[in-house]
């Protein structure tokens, strides 16, 4: 049996609703549809009234999970594209990552963004925002990277008594492939070695994190062991198993397919700066998309986000070749 | 005021023996909110508010009519915003929550993480507003989908905006989806004339805010919301058919802020004549007027309520005064509920 990544997106939530009947998913086109990208497909039929469609207003989606949380709901939401985020960015920011602070009620309400580039998708349907939220005290941001992942974290997602947003890549719906569900996973808040290495740290999250292996495999091949750190979650940000691993190399490259200006590659740099200065051997490297929009055109787009192949190249700089 | 709170069977006057009965509970409602509103603006004059004051005065019939007659014990929710001190008493907020997230005592609801009128107990049907307008329609609907999942669909959820507010995005996405979901909503729009500075004439171009409501297949109603009368039976009958299934109701108060935007604000950019206008009036003077008129009370009785109301006033202002103020070297610094998972600003040195 072979499962997607985004076939266990759709088991986590089959097995949520099933355990807790507080759990409800709310969307645009979740229900019969199944979701514009099938994350839902026949959940609907197999949990009655539990799967519901929204008109296309992400303000009051977002609103709306907020208040079945206080009244004891876990609501799993599904943005279309993480990019229409944006138009729910205050009642996330403002309303559910303020909610337990202010008021100490929790509201845990999970929010799914089907996130990142694919071919052709362009400016408004492709984007990163784990930076934008990860900025927002109240919020965990979580950007799972494999099939085992996709399923544990969106569990914990749901159980978490915190405002979740749960960065799913859409690239790795439907080709990253697991043989079987994970009976357990690591815990929400640590990273993960995905490949040991001992000449430097690239630490990714995301799809990232498989542009991150392609490129070690290239460099294995010309005696470079490359180590590569997958966050698995971008806020908390796991710094013990960075630094550590930077202890181990000497040598730190942070990658992120979101914008360049500050986010994740420049908190994961910052970190390891002022923690453990004394641990690097090289100047830190940031790898991010280029400072403009998505672009549209394959052409375009494949060198508008980093690849195993400008990962490959920033790590030779790094390494001084 | 426990002893004025209705009981919740339902009756033609929402657990009152007539008439009389609910118009005085009201009315007393609306003097304590104003007395009360009066005492935390002479604090803000006198430099002990931290933060903002913003005054309900010349809205408490609107707000009242409809925080008195949901009823919180059935689990009916109210999402009061800035001009609600009324309204929130009325619905079950106590003086001492209001008087401490004002005095910013940490003994209240908000414990100085917030304040003013942010505040709420949301586990008891009163969401703490965010500034950010509209968005607390979208709230009540979610806690009242899950009432509904849980069974409950017997209660009533009521929000407030005033004309400014609905001119938002989330105000429109919050009603519709009401509308969508046939939610037993009551959404009472507190056309005050001016949102902040900004008159109507730059707000909306319909005749009446309440046409919209055909617009998104819901009741509307337009009353005078400085009438007393006119407010609870308006209310009562879009709560009661809330109640019954027929859906959001959309109530639309024209009346005047008798203030500022906020206590910072000395509102010249209102004409005087703007008070002698239709609905420019006290509704609390109104109240009062009706009261006498109509042999429900007398002027000596209405003092007496007065004195007292100042007196308790008085008393938890004084004591919410005496409680700590929050304490930086003891707040947790953490914005989560889940403890391990929070990155921490270690506490202040």
């Amino acid at each position: 049996m072979s499962i997607t990544y985004l076939d266990a997106i759709r088991e986590a939530q089959a097995r949520a609703l099933e355990e807790d009947p507080n759990v409800f998913i709310y969307g645009q086109d979740v229900a019969d549809f199944g979701g514009a990208f099938k994350a839902t497909k026949g959940l609907a039929e197999r949990f009655p009234g539990r799967v519901i469609d929204a008109p296309i207003s992400e303000d009051a989606i977002v609103g709306s999970a907020v208040g079945a949380a206080i009244e004891g709901m876990r609501p799993i939401v599904e943005m279309q594209f993480a990019d229409f985020s944006a138009v729910a960015f205050n009642q996330i920011v403002n309303q559910s990552a303020t909610h337990y602070w202010r008021t100490g009620v929790p509201c845990p309400i999970t929010i799914r963004l089907p996130s990142g580039g694919t071919e052709g998708s362009g400016p408004f349907h492709s984007q990163s925002v784990e930076s934008l939220y990860a900025h927002y005290p109240g919020l965990i941001v979580m950007t799972p990277a494999t099939v085992e992942d996709a399923y544990g974290m969106l569990l914990e997602a749901i159980r978490i008594e915190d405002p979740v947003i749960f960065c799913e890549h859409k690239l790795l719906y439907y080709h990253l492939k697991a043989d079987a569900l994970p009976r357990s996973v690591l815990p929400v808040g640590k990273a993960r070695i995905a490949r040991v290495g001992r000449h430097a740290s690239v630490v990714a999250c995301s799809a990232m994190v498989h542009e991150a292996l392609r490129a070690a495999r290239v460099l294995a091949d010309e005696g470079w062991e490359i180590e590569v750190v997958d966050l698995r979650t971008a806020k908390p940000i796991d710094t013990d198993t960075i630094l550590a691993s930077v202890a181990r190399t000497g040598r730190l490259l942070a990658v992120a397919e979101s914008f360049p200006w500050g986010g994740i590659t420049a908190e994961v740099v910052s970190r390891v700066v002022t923690e453990g200065f004394h641990l690097l051997d090289a100047p830190p490297q940031r790898l991010n998309s280029k400072d403009t929009p998505v672009p549209y055109h394959p052409n375009l787009w494949r060198a508008h986000r980093p690849t195993w192949q400008s990962i490959a190249a920033s790590v030779r700089h790094l390494l001084g070749l | 005021m426990p002893s004025l709170s209705p009981s919740p069977t339902a009756s033609r006057w929402k657990g009152f023996a007539n008439e009389r009965e609910r118009f005085l509970a009201a009315y007393r409602w609306m003097i304590l909110a104003r007395i009360f509103e009066e005492k935390i603006a002479a604090l803000y004059r006198a430099g002990k508010i931290v933060g903002g004051v913003y005054l309900g005065r010349g809205q408490e019939a609107f707000s009242v009519a409809l925080g008195m007659q949901l009823d919180q014990a059935h689990g009916d929710l109210f999402a009061g915003l800035i001009r609600d001190q009324g309204g929130r008493m009325a619905f079950g907020e106590t003086l001492m929550d209001s008087a401490r997230t004002y005095l910013g005592s940490v003994e209240g609801p908000m414990r100085g993480r917030d304040g003013n009128i942010h505040r709420g107990r949301p586990t008891r049907g009163m969401p703490a507003m965010i500034s950010h307008l509209g968005t607390m329609v979208a709230v009540v609907n979610g806690m009242l989908m899950a009432k509904r999942f849980h069974g409950r669909v017997d209660v009533v959820g009521g929000v407030t905006i005033g004309d400014g507010g609905t001119s938002t995005g989330a105000f429109h996405e919050g009603l519709n989806q009401a509308a969508v979901e046939k939610l037993p909503l009551v959404v009472a729009v507190a056309d005050n004339q001016y949102a902040y500075s900004t008159p109507t004439c730059h707000q909306y171009a319909c005749a009446d805010l309440a046409d919209r409501a055909a617009g998104y297949g819901v009741r509307g109603y337009s009353i005078d919301g400085t009438d007393l009368t006119a407010c609870l039976e308006t209310f009562h009958e879009a709560i009661e058919r809330a109640r019954r299934g027929e859906g959001p109701q959309l109530v639309v108060g024209k009346l005047l802020r008798l203030a500022g935007h906020g206590e910072h604000d000395d509102a010249r950019y209102i004409p005087a004549r703007k008070r002698q206008e239709p609905h420019g009036g006290d509704c609390v003077a109104l109240a009062r007027e009706k009261a006498l008129k109509s042999a429900w009370a007398s002027a000596k009785e209405i003092d007496e309520w007065h004195a007292q109301t100042q007196e308790r006033v008085e008393e938890a202002v004084a004591r919410a005064q005496s409680e700590p103020e929050p304490n930086p070297f003891r707040e947790s610094w953490h914005a989560l509920a889940t403890k391990h998972l929070a990155e921490g600003t270690p506490p202040a040195q």
